[in-house]
């Protein structure tokens, strides 16, 4: 009454529909419960099963002290000192996930790489190393498979083009694919490590097919958010061959190659290596390592290297000559060898070596790519030294002493420091070969083809004139 | 989001990776009480930081009488000092949207300029004029919280409400969203004076109520699909991101007046974003 409301009625009308509501919100029903079935009860009941401790819990010490699980929660507690994080609880989710995908898989190395953004779910990625020689059959019996039907599909196609080239032949197309890169062995170069994916801690993990160089070359043209759905296709230009998981895969390894960092000095390289002029791509650590003052981290890039090598414009970490290979090859037709052998052998492309500082990577448009600080003003004698890459905005390390990590939150996008500018369609090719013979040209007019008539008349006159010319010389001869 | 329970809401809204440190958060719970006391604000808000190649830029956000208009942003480089941001006027933004280009250094004082060619006079007497703008960061840093707060400050519908005076309050018996309203977005609302709004038919708002519904709706964003709705916390937690500004966090616990959003990023709009869907 004091407040004398405009719309007084209105008032009493929303206090009267609240309680008309609440009259048929009955705690106590006759009819039976209805099934509750909410997206978050769902998920709580999966992620029950990460907390709950296995049955058999006896004589498990050997395996705690030699277990290839990661200690997520140092990481989280140091990259909090930086800013970075997912907040406590969740990475405690996601420390016990790991130790699920650790028990399920026997894996040789595991670490939490990061997360990656999507528009409707996100994803948590873990690296994983495998012993030589495990973890590869699967993916061998699904590439055969894939193989088979490809194959089959490629026939059923060649017998119906068949049937119709018989009745109307189609004009060949002249147009040659460019030689298709082969992908690079497991556990060498862009799939030295193998990834697994899922969406929230207590879903299954997801193996990402291996990465092959056409969709890293694909990869770097494009620029799409993910969806959050690994079966999702990727709608873009150019064509990415594959669906989100290996758009996935291509850009967790783009990543990786980025941003991947180390003190320097806890790396070296293998001694036994004599040649010096192949690229060398194995190192172990660095027993000697003393580690770094944080100060000195913290004030120069020259300290930090890179531990993952960087991928070539060709897709692949380790240069391969494509017109050598398929010379080489005895099944092709000989005329296709002499063919390509013509070809001129093309530079190899190198990139820089392993273990190469942090202080020669290229600008982007004046920025530098990396941005490095101590954790802390404060407390400058217990503080860490952090370095943020400005090129894959997300990606961070942390040194402290002798220990260092990596870590990628974000939405898996480069910085480009411009506007992205999708590549455009290539130029039509022509559809015939344009020559004189069908090139239009103009009607000549009346006094043109009279001209020409009297042109012609004037030449035979004169042929006739020389040949008479000639009889006579004859006759007179 | 409101200083008074940042310990609380960092963590909420810590799905995009980036949170606060502890000595930032313990620095902040000081600082932010004291600015409180000295500006005579109402209310302060913890709007966010945004990275800069050598520093991070933290901004707070003051509140007087009225809750939408009248803010007052102030930013700070330590946690501990904060300085006022000037307010952004047509023509600044102007020239920054023209002058700067790239990250945030870090530097408030840094200046960016560009100079082009103009040309100016009519008919035959046209001069070419060589023109140069220069911004310092202060003031791109003015515009860019005030297009942040323009194109992604998000509020959850009911929680804000317009007395018949044209103040904005909030509403004190908001009680927090349904969860199968909190996963639509239309739920949703710009926290800034409506721009869509008034270009509705009567036929339209009818369904709308004047003292809930003063402001536009999130579903009506071009391009489609530029926020990312996603249940977080094993579905307790509604988060909001932004796609056009990445950084922007919005979160919101269904069934509790709790809400609020910030922006840890390095404040620059995502001009891709058509391509990126």
């Amino acid at each position: 009454m004091d407040e004398r409301p405009e719309n007084a009625v209105d008032v009493i009308e929303d206090m009267s529909l609240d309680l008309k509501r609440s009259i048929f919100q009955e705690k106590q029903d006759t009819l039976r419960d209805s099934p509750s079935s909410s997206a978050a009860l769902l998920l709580a009941e999966q992620q029950k099963s990460l907390f709950s401790q296995g049955a058999e819990d006896g004589d498990h010490e050997e395996e705690l002290v030699d277990s290839p699980l990661p200690n997520v929660a140092e990481l989280a507690f140091f990259f909090e000192q930086a800013g970075v994080g997912l907040g406590r609880e969740e990475t405690q989710r996601v420390f016990l996930a790991l130790k699920q995908l650790v028990d399920t898989q026997h894996v040789q190395r595991c670490r939490f790489w990061g997360k990656i953004l999507g528009t409707q779910s996100n994803y948590l990625v873990a690296e994983v190393e495998f012993r030589e020689g495990e973890g590869e059959e699967e993916e061998g019996t699904e590439d055969t498979h894939e193989d088979e039907e490809k194959e089959e599909e490629t026939h059923e196609a060649q017998n119906e083009s068949e049937m119709v080239e018989a009745a109307d032949p189609t004009p060949t197309s002249t147009h040659k694919p460019p030689p298709i890169v082969p992908r690079e062995e497991n556990h060498t170069g862009v799939n030295k490590f193998t990834y697994f994916v899922c969406q929230e801690p207590g879903m299954p993990w997801i193996r990402l097919p291996f990465v092959i160089p056409a969709q890293i070359t694909v990869a770097r043209q494009i620029r799409k958010f993910f969806t959050g759905r690994l079966d999702a296709p990727v709608v873009s230009y150019p064509p990415f061959p594959g669906n989100e998981a290996n758009y996935l895969r291509a850009q967790i390894a783009r990543i990786s190659a980025g941003t991947h960092v180390s003190p320097v000095g806890f790396y070296h390289f293998e001694e036994e290596e004599g040649e010096d002029e192949e690229v060398r791509d194995t190192f172990e650590e660095n027993p000697d390592f003393e580690g770094i003052h944080v100060n000195e981290m913290a004030e120069s890039l020259n300290f930090w290297v890179h531990h993952v090598q960087h991928i070539l414009q060709q897709g692949r970490c380790v240069w391969i000559n494509l017109t050598k290979k398929s010379g080489e090859d005895p099944d092709e037709d000989a005329e296709e060898e002499d063919h390509e052998e013509e070809a001129d052998e093309p530079e190899p492309e190198t990139g820089p070596p392993l273990l190469t500082p942090l202080s020669e990577d290229a600008n982007i448009n004046d920025t530098s790519p990396w941005s490095s600080m101590t954790s802390s003003n404060l407390i400058p004698q217990f503080c860490i030294a952090v370095v943020r890459s400005n090129l894959w905005p997300g990606a961070y390390a942390y040194v402290n002493g002798k220990k260092f990590g990596n870590i990628y939150i974000g939405w898996g996008m480069k910085y480009l420091g411009t506007a992205y500018t999708p590549v455009m369609p290539p130029l039509p090719r022509s559809e015939y070969p344009s020559g004189p013979e069908i090139t239009e040209a103009l009607d000549p007019t009346v006094e043109e083809e009279q001209a020409l008539k009297a042109a012609l008349e004037e030449q035979t006159a004169d042929l006739e004139e020389t040949e008479e010319l000639e009889d006579d010389e004859d006759d007179e001869d | 989001m409101d200083s008074d329970s940042l310990h609380y809401f960092v963590d909420l809204a810590a799905g995009n990776g980036l949170t606060l440190s502890s000595e930032q958060r313990a620095s902040l719970q000081t600082s932010l009480v004291i600015l409180k006391k000295n500006y005579k604000f109402s209310r302060v808000l913890f709007w966010g930081k945004i990275l800069g190649i050598k520093c991070d830029y933290f901004i707070a956000q003051g509140i007087e009488e009225d809750e939408m208009k009248n803010k007052k942003t102030l930013y700070s480089l330590n946690c501990l000092d904060w300085h006022m941001l000037p307010p952004a006027t047509d023509s600044m933004t102007a020239d920054v949207e023209f002058a700067s280009e790239g990250r945030f250094t870090g530097d408030p004082s840094h200046e960016s300029q560009r100079t082009v060619m103009q040309t100016q006079g009519e008919g035959d007497e046209t001069k070419e004029e060589e023109v140069t703008v220069k911004v310092n960061e202060e003031s791109r840093l003015a515009v860019t919280v005030f297009n942040i707060d323009k194109d992604a400050s998000v509020v959850p519908r009911g929680a804000f409400i317009k007395s018949p005076g044209g103040k904005v309050k909030t509403n004190l018996s908001f009680k927090g969203l349904h969860p199968t309203e909190a996963a639509k977005l239309h739920s949703y609302l710009h926290f800034r004076e409506p721009v869509n709004l008034k270009m509705k038919s009567i036929l339209e708002m009818a369904d709308l109520n004047p003292a809930v519904d003063f402001l536009d709706p999130l579903s009506e964003d071009i391009p489609k699909g530029s926020w990312s709705l996603q249940f977080e916390r094993g579905g307790t937690v509604c988060a909001l991101r932004s796609l056009l500004w990445l950084g922007l966090t919005f979160f919101h616990v269904p069934q509790t007046p709790q809400h609020g959003y910030i922006y840890m990023g390095d404040g620059l709009m995502n001009l891709d974003l058509p391509f990126m869907l």
